[in-house]
C-alpha cells in the first residue's frame, strides 16, 4: 500500500486504489464462481436449453417428460430392504405415494405412439416426514455415460449438420447399446405393463453404516403384451392416459420394487452399462397405483421428481447423473412454475 | 440506540466475524451451485440449506444482543450523509441476514421440497405449495443475493474508507483484536 504524506482530509490515492482492488478482486471471484467467466462450463441452463425443441420449450410444462398423468397409491415395504438400508421407507409398512406416468419428450402434445421411452416419477412419504423421490424409465440402460455426453447428444440431435449424429456415435459408441434396445424391445399398450429402472446407482446405508451400491427397478405385475408401434398409432394420440385411467379404475395396478446389489468392480458410475444379470436382487416392497388423477391441478403437478430427494439411509454414489439431473430439474421447475399462466387451464394468469 | 462503550462487546464482535465468513461463503456457494451440474452441485446445496438456517439463528441472536448492548456512537464529526448511510446500511444488512434464509425456506416450502438440514433432520414447511408464491420467492432470493453481495462490497469499502482515509475509530469498534489506533 502506498503511504500518503498528505494531511488528513485531502485526497489520498493509495488507500482508494487499495479499496478499489479489494472490491474488484471480490467481484471477479464472485463472477468466476457464478460461471460468468467460464462460457464452456456445463450449466443447468445449457442442459435445459438443449432439451427444448427447435421452436422453443412448451411454456409452463416440464422441460422433459412433458406429457404425463398423475396418480396416487401406496408403497408397501415388506421389510427385506432394511438389511441394506436403514431408511424408514424399508421398514415393514404402507406409505403414501404420489406419482406420475410420463413420456420422455419435451412436447406435452406428442402422440403416445411416437415416444419410445416411457417413465414414472414417484414420491414416497414416510410418517417421520422424510421423502424418497425417484424418476425412472423403461429403458434398461441410459443412452450415454456422463452428463457431458448427454449434452453432446442433445446438441448433436438438434444439429443441422447431417453428420452430427454420426460423429456423436463415433465418439460415444455406448449409445448404440441404447439404440439396440430402442429398436428391438417390444412396445406395449400400457404404462402398467412397463418395467421402470432407476438406471443410476445410489448407495444404501445400513444400520451399521456399511454402504451398498445399488440400482432398483419396478417390475410390473401385469403381463406385457407386445403391440407394434403402427397398431399403437391407431389407438389415438393419448391412448396411454386413457388406457391407464380405465385400467386403474377397474383395479389397482402393482409393481414389485427389486433392488440389485452391485459386486465390487461393477460400473456404478456409468448408467450406460448394465450390471451382469447374476447380481443379487432383493424384492423390497410393492408399489400399488390406486387412483389415476388428471395432471392439470393433479397432485403431481407441482412436484419436482428430483432423484436426489432421498431419505436418511440412501445417498448418491459415484454416478454423476443424479447431481446433474437435480440441477437441471430444478431449473426446469423454476422455469415452468414461473410460466404457470401458460399452462393449460391457467390462461387467466399464474395468480391462484 | 447507542452505548458509551467504545467497542462492540466481545460476543457481538465474535458474531460479526463468524457471520461474515458464513454469509460470504453462503453467497459464493449460492451462485456456484446454480451454475454447475457436477456432483459439487449436491454438496453445495447440502451446505447451503443448513448454513442458511444457521445464519438465520445467528442473526436473531445478534439482533437480540444489539438490543441489549447497543452500538458504540458514531464519531460526532462524521458528516450527516455518511452517518445516514452508516445507519441505513445496518438496517439493510439485518433485513437481508434475516430475510434471505426465510425467503429460501419459504421458497422450498412453496415448491413442495423437503427442507433437509442433515440426515433425517428436516424443517417443517412454512408456506403452502404454490407456483406463483414459489416464483415470487425464487426471484426475490435470486436478486437479493446479488444485492446482498453488493451491499457487502459497499460495507467493506466504507469500513476501509473509515480506517484508511478518515481513521475515525469506526473500524476499531468491530475489529476482531485491539489495534494500535484506538478510537479517538
Amino acid at each position: 500500500m502506498v503511504e500518503s504524506t498528505t494531511s488528513p482530509g485531502t485526497f489520498k490515492l493509495g488507500p482508494l486504489l487499495f479499496i478499489a482492488t479489494v472490491v474488484g478482486v471480490a467481484a471477479v471471484a464472485f463472477a468466476y464462481t457464478a460461471g460468468w467467466l467460464s462460457p464452456h462450463r456445463l450449466t443447468p441452463k445449457k442442459i435445459v436449453a438443449g432439451l427444448a425443441p427447435p421452436g422453443g420449450p412448451a411454456l409452463g410444462h416440464r422441460r422433459n417428460h412433458a406429457k404425463g398423468i398423475c396418480f396416487t397409491g401406496t408403497f408397501e415395504a415388506n421389510g427385506d430392504g432394511s438389511a441394506l438400508s436403514k431408511a424408514t421407507v424399508f421398514a415393514r409398512g404402507q406409505y403414501p405415494v404420489v406419482g406420475r406416468f410420463n413420456l420422455a419428450t419435451a412436447d406435452p402434445n406428442a402422440a403416445d405412439a411416437m415416444v419410445r421411452v416411457r417413465g414414472i416419477g414417484i414420491r414416497i412419504t414416510t410418517p417421520d416426514g422424510q421423502e424418497w423421490r425417484m424418476a425412472m424409465i423403461d429403458a434398461p440402460i441410459f443412452p450415454v455415460s456422463t452428463p457431458q455426453s448427454f449434452y453432446e447428444l442433445l446438441t448433436a440431435s438438434g444439429s443441422k449438420d447431417p453428420d452430427a449424429m454420426k460423429k456423436f456415435i463415433g465418439a460415444h459408441p455406448g449409445f448404440l447399446t441404447f439404440v439396440g434396445w430402442a429398436k428391438s424391445a417390444p412396445w406395449t399398450g400400457s404404462y402398467a405393463e412397463e418395467p421402470y429402472n432407476s438406471l443410476n446407482s445410489f448407495l444404501f446405508v445400513d444400520g451399521t453404516g456399511t454402504t451398498h451400491p445399488i440400482r432398483w427397478s419396478l417390475i410390473p405385475a401385469a403381463q406385457p403384451v407386445p403391440v407394434s408401434p403402427d397398431e399403437l398409432a391407431k389407438r389415438g394420440p393419448d391412448f396411454l392416459e386413457q388406457e391407464i385411467t380405465q385400467r386403474v379404475a377397474a383395479g389397482p395396478q402393482r409393481w414389485t420394487m427389486v433392488v440389485t446389489v452391485a459386486n465390487p468392480g461393477d460400473p456404478t458410475a456409468d448408467p450406460n452399462k448394465a450390471w451382469p444379470s447374476d447380481r443379487r436382487t432383493v424384492g423390497v416392497g410393492t408399489l400399488t397405483v390406486q387412483q389415476i388423477e388428471p395432471e392439470r391441478d393433479g397432485p403431481c403437478l407441482n412436484i419436482n421428481f428430483d432423484p436426489t430427494v432421498l431419505p436418511s439411509g440412501i445417498t448418491t454414489s459415484d454416478d454423476p447423473f443424479p447431481a446433474a439431473r437435480s440441477a437441471a430439474y430444478s431449473r426446469s421447475y423454476n422455469s415452468r412454475t414461473a410460466e404457470a399462466s401458460y399452462y393449460p387451464g391457467n390462461a387467466t394468469g399464474a395468480k391462484q | 440506540m447507542t452505548t458509551s462503550r467504545k467497542r462492540f462487546t466481545a460476543p457481538q464482535r465474535l458474531l460479526h466475524w463468524l457471520m461474515a465468513i458464513c454469509i460470504l461463503s453462503m453467497l459464493f456457494i449460492g451462485v456456484g451451485m446454480v451454475s454447475t451440474v457436477t456432483p459439487k452441485y449436491l454438496t453445495l446445496v447440502q451446505i447451503h440449506k443448513p448454513l442458511g438456517i444457521a445464519i438465520l439463528v445467528l442473526a436473531l441472536i445478534r439482533l437480540t444482543l444489539r438490543f441489549i448492548y447497543r452500538a458504540p456512537a458514531l464519531p460526532p464529526d462524521l458528516p450527516e450523509p455518511i452517518k445516514l448511510g452508516a445507519e441505513l446500511s445496518q438496517y439493510v444488512l439485518y433485513a437481508l441476514m434475516i430475510g434471505m434464509p426465510l425467503i429460501g425456506w419459504g421458497m422450498l416450502s412453496a415448491a413442495s421440497y423437503p427442507v433437509v438440514l442433515f440426515g433425517s433432520v428436516h424443517l417443517p414447511s412454512i408456506l403452502p405449495v404454490s407456483p406463483s408464491l414459489h416464483t415470487w420467492l425464487w426471484r426475490a432470493h435470486h436478486y437479493l443475493a446479488f444485492a446482498f453481495f453488493a451491499v457487502i462490497l459497499m460495507h467493506v469499502s466504507a469500513i476501509l474508507f473509515h480506517k484508511l482515509i478518515r481513521n475515525d475509530g469506526i473500524f476499531e469498534t468491530m475489529a476482531p483484536v485491539f489495534t494500535r489506533n484506538q478510537p479517538k
